[in-house]
């Protein structure tokens, strides 16, 4: 109970500053020049979707962060209060998830709507592409928190998130590209696929490729991809790992939360 | 019976052990000041009591109830932190209204104190617009708004003018009248004078010690508290 | 090459398609002396054609000759086999029957297989008869020219290893007519071997085959001069249409799909012609070997997956024409392969894996006025020389602008990236398909080209696709 009162005045907080209005904007303005200078929905959606993996991350991590620390006084104030730190700590990522994944839902979903896109496109790839933005936004937020909690210095926590999103959408691939280079004589594809596991932008690249380049993934000789990608079970297998990216970082923050001095 | 019992209560940052297997109890009824020298631990105090710290060990029972997971002993706690800060972009208003929320709507509360510091004319401006005294108007009104029965004031006249602190000490005094445990800690003794019966003087993570107000003064034959524990301080260093 | 290319050549394909739609608007019932008219090889065609592939020369007169005409030569006698007929069984009644007679064949079971057809009849179904092999040997063996098949469900063929049983098997015969018949799980179904000047129009040929061993083809000619399959629908077989050896062969708006192996499977046949066929979900997608002076135009090759599958496999082609095709959803579109003096023009290639997979052997191609829109790779090569050309085609992936305002890019497009280099020779690195890494890395490559080959290069590259979203559809 106490946690959709503490996310509503939160919710309330967020949404009178501007950025989450600029953040829905900025999907806004994008999807719409999109549509009027791309054309088809299933083109829009394939523009979409590198913006969805390396805009959201930085922007959830970078977001969250701040947001975190800002939240500092509203916690005090919070805590000193009959409430509960687990209600607090929930209410928090919903005053910061839902706004920032309704940005993006309104963002992206309008112009679709507003162009016919769902129709040409079907709706399964839109549903899919929205769905993996939420989840992307809510993995970042989460470790947002956990980045936030884990430092008291402000200017250093941004810095790790930053470095966080770094790693995750540029340094990772690296380091596979160069493993499969290393490692060449060796059978790798069940190695990479693991590896894919260990970060979640790789995981929505997945999901959305299933969708978009299965043709090109069906391609591929090796009976480890054929057997992940060409089946329903690789697409539960990626969303699965994807909610365990959401639920350790939560639960670690959570802990962190409980254990935190205000 | 003392109304809030703190026992061999430990809290350390890092290497700096801000509070020392520190033993103290709190009366019921009466205003209980928390002196100590900049960086003595009376805000850890403060906040260990309040659950917002997390001590390394040691209990505390506030009225009986040891203070752990479960957050209802604060529903009889009105707090006033020491810096009042709020979401910025909310108005008083919306923040006295979301606490009177998460406490289920209380039938009696008591905004008199708003009309009494005249907060009238600032509770539907955001935050970010209100001065520092306006502020922490707003967080005494909130820390008197339930009428709790233990109030803890973290230097609350401090930023105030001179007429708004007079206003708030006058009710803070009232509250004792009516039999109210409060916690004050203060760096202006002539107020700690004023309000507190019985002062606690931190160092070093400990209680270094513990008199009454009367007592204090009258024995050491000094005209004022401030001069009573600057005496006391010096003897026990000497000795 | 001129600027005006594509200007003239879009009325041409909208010519050839009226055409073409034309052609193939006429009832199944329509007398076969109209086989001349609507083949798709009229000197109109060939002489605005004539211009588009002159650039490469040595086309002229590569089209597939007409059938024979067939002779009209119903005597006008009816025989009717069914339980109050003539006859009981259709053996009976050929027995009984003299060339040029009709045999009207009632509802039922007819197991009497195999049935040697051996005058020249008719043979007409009425009510769907029913002709079972339970699982022995052929079913209808044609042993006559001018035989006509129609209206008839056949199943139940044998399945061997050895020999090729099928539904209908006709050798060394001519005009003969296969017409609106259902095939249900039939080893082999329309067999054609040495026959000449035959139709095989509106059948449906459904099997569910699983794997190549157990399972034959639907439409499977050998050696044979001027077949014309037409209309027909094959699924579940091993090839869809097999062609070995068959010269002017014309198949059109044929659809194959779902079938093991190839959807149509086409080797050593010279002048033959397909239009307006679809070929979807077939495990290996269209291959075409060792032929020359085919034309390729108007069909649509869909939906095939896997690491051995191709729209449209090419080995071996020589002076042929690829136009006007759709390629959508495969894995790789188009593979070519030692194939020499192609032209593809005006084909739309989308959503595939790779658009086109050219090998180094394969020389003096023309690419010209395509459309390549949202594959995951665009063309992939394996060596850094191509003596292929590639001009004013439309590439979604272009990042250059038209100031000039001519509708074409003013800066050239290089359709090879640096990643399908690296997949090539790492598969797993697909794993990274699409990565901000990867992409950055594009971008190192387009500023610094150390790996994709140079030479391959759009210098004209369209603005804007030619062709909408469901073109020739």
């Amino acid at each position: 109970m106490n946690t959709l009162k503490i996310a509503r005045y939160q919710l309330r907080d967020v949404m009178r500053s501007r950025w989450v209005l600029v953040y829905g904007l900025f999907f806004l303005l994008m999807t719409d020049a999109l549509f009027r200078f791309g054309g088809s929905g299933e083109r829009v959606l394939l523009s979409l979707m590198n913006v969805v993996l390396i805009a959201i991350p930085l922007v959830s991590v970078v977001l969250g962060t701040m947001y975190l620390y800002n939240s500092r006084e509203f916690t005090e104030l919070i805590l000193s209060q009959p409430v509960r730190r687990r209600s607090l700590f929930f209410g928090l990522f919903i005053g910061l998830g839902l706004p920032s994944s309704t940005a993006f839902l309104l963002g992206t979903g309008l112009p679709f709507w507003a162009h016919g896109g769902a129709a040409d496109a079907g709706w399964g790839p839109l549903l899919l592409l929205l769905g993996t933005g939420v989840g992307l936004t809510l993995v970042f937020t989460s470790l947002a928190f956990l980045v936030a909690l884990a430092t008291e210095d402000r200017i250093k926590g941004l810095g790790y998130s930053l470095g966080l999103w770094v790693f995750f959408t540029v340094v990772f691939n690296g380091l596979v590209l160069l493993a499969i280079y290393m490692f060449s004589d060796y059978p790798m594809e069940r190695t990479v696929l693991a590896l894919s596991f260990l970060n979640p932008v790789d995981l929505g690249r997945i999901l959305l490729l299933l969708n978009f380049d299965i043709s090109a993934l069906m391609g591929f000789t090796g009976a480890v991809f054929k057997g992940f990608f060409g089946s329903g079970t690789g697409q539960a297998v990626t969303v699965g790992a994807l909610l365990l990216w959401l639920a350790v970082p939560f639960s670690l923050g959570l802990r962190s939360f409980h254990r935190k001095n205000f | 019976m003392g109304m809030i019992r703190v026992h061999e209560l430990s809290k350390r940052y890092g290497r700096l052990q801000v509070l020392d297997r520190l033993e103290l109890e709190v009366e019921r009824g009466r205003c209980t000041a928390v002196l100590g020298p900049n960086g003595a631990g009376k805000t850890t105090l403060v906040k260990s009591i309040l659950g917002l710290v997390r001590p390394e060990s040691g209990t505390i029972t506030v009225d009986g109830e040891v203070v752990g997971s479960d957050p209802e002993y604060r529903r009889r706690i009105g707090y006033m932190p020491q810096i009042a800060r709020y979401p910025e972009n909310l108005t008083a208003r919306e923040i006295l209204q979301m606490i009177r929320d998460l406490r289920g709507d209380p039938p009696e509360t008591d905004m008199s104190l708003g009309e009494a510091l005249r907060l009238e004319g600032e509770l539907d401006k955001p935050f970010r617009t209100l001065s520092g005294g306006n502020r922490q108007k707003v967080s005494a009104v909130l820390a008197f708004l339930f009428r709790p029965d233990i109030l803890f004031l973290d230097e609350p006249t401090a930023g105030l003018d001179p007429v708004s602190s007079a206003t708030l000490k006058d009710r803070i005094l009232k509250e004792k009248a009516e039999g109210r445990t409060i916690v004050l800690t203060s760096h202006v003794m002539s107020e700690v004078e004023e309000l507190a019966d019985t002062v606690v003087y931190l160092l070093d993570g400990r209680i270094h010690f513990q008199d009454s107000v009367a007592s204090l003064v009258g024995s050491s034959g000094e005209v004022n508290l401030e001069r009573a524990i600057a005496r006391r301080i010096t003897a026990r260093v000497v000795a | 090459m001129p600027t005006d290319r594509v200007g003239t050549a879009w009325p041409v394909g909208l010519l050839l398609g009226g055409l073409l739609i034309l052609s193939g608007g006429v009832g199944p019932l329509e007398p076969a002396t109209h086989w001349t008219d609507q083949s798709p090889s009229g000197q109109e065609h060939e002489e605005v054609r004539a211009d588009t592939v002159s650039a490469h020369g040595a086309h002229e007169g590569h089209h597939p000759a007409p059938p024979m005409p067939r002779e009209e030569t119903f005597s006008g006698r009816e025989w009717v086999v069914g339980p109050d007929g003539d006859e009981t069984t259709i053996t009976a009644a050929l027995a009984r029957a003299e060339d040029g007679d009709r045999i009207r064949v009632q509802s039922g079971v007819y197991t009497e297989t195999p049935i040697l057809v051996d005058r020249s009849v008719e043979l007409i179904g009425e009510d769907w008869p029913i002709i079972d092999g339970q699982g022995e040997g052929s079913l209808l063996r044609v042993e006559a020219d001018d035989v006509r098949i129609q209206g008839f469900v056949l199943r139940g063929t044998g399945v061997s290893h050895v020999r090729d049983h099928s539904a209908i098997l006709v050798e060394e015969k001519s005009r003969c007519r296969i017409e609106g018949n259902r095939l249900e799980d039939t080893f082999f179904g329309i067999y054609l071997a040495r026959a000449t000047d035959c139709l095989v129009r509106g059948n449906q040929l459904r099997a569910s085959g699983t794997r190549e061993s157990n399972s034959g083809n639907g439409i499977h000619l050998w050696d044979v001069d001027r077949v014309q399959l037409e209309d027909n629908h094959i699924e579940g077989h091993r090839d869809g249409i097999y062609l070995e050896f068959a010269r002017g062969a014309v198949i059109r708006g044929n659809t194959s799909e779902g079938n093991i192996r190839y959807g149509l499977h086409f080797m050593f046949s010279d002048a033959s012609f397909y239009v307006n066929n679809t070929f979807r979900r077939n495990g290996a997608g269209v291959a075409v070997m060792y032929s020359r002076e085919v034309v390729m135009s108007r069909n649509r090759f869909l939906d095939n997956w896997g690491s051995a599958s191709y729209g449209l496999l090419l080995k071996e082609v020589q002076d042929s024409r690829i136009d006007e095709n759709l390629f959508r959803g495969n894995t790789i579109a188009i593979h070519s392969e030692g194939t020499d003096r192609l032209t593809f023009r005006l084909n739309r290639l989308e959503r595939n894996g790779w658009a086109i997979k050219i090998l180094a052997n394969s020389q003096e191609n023309l690419f010209e006025s395509n459309d390549f829109v949202d594959n995951t790779f665009d063309v992939i090569t394996n060596s850094r020389q191509n003596p292929n050309t590639f001009h004013g085609n439309y590439w979604s992936q272009y990042r250059g602008y038209d100031l000039s305002g001519d509708g074409r890019g003013d800066l050239p497009h290089r359709p090879v990236r640096l990643f399908s280099f690296i997949v090539e020779r790492k598969p797993v690195a697909l794993i990274l398909l699409r990565s901000f890494f990867v992409e950055i890395l594009e971008v190192a490559e387009r500023v610094l080209p150390v790996l994709t080959p140079e030479a391959l290069v759009d210098e004209s590259p369209l603005m804007k696709a030619l062709t909408g979203d469901e073109p020739w559809a």
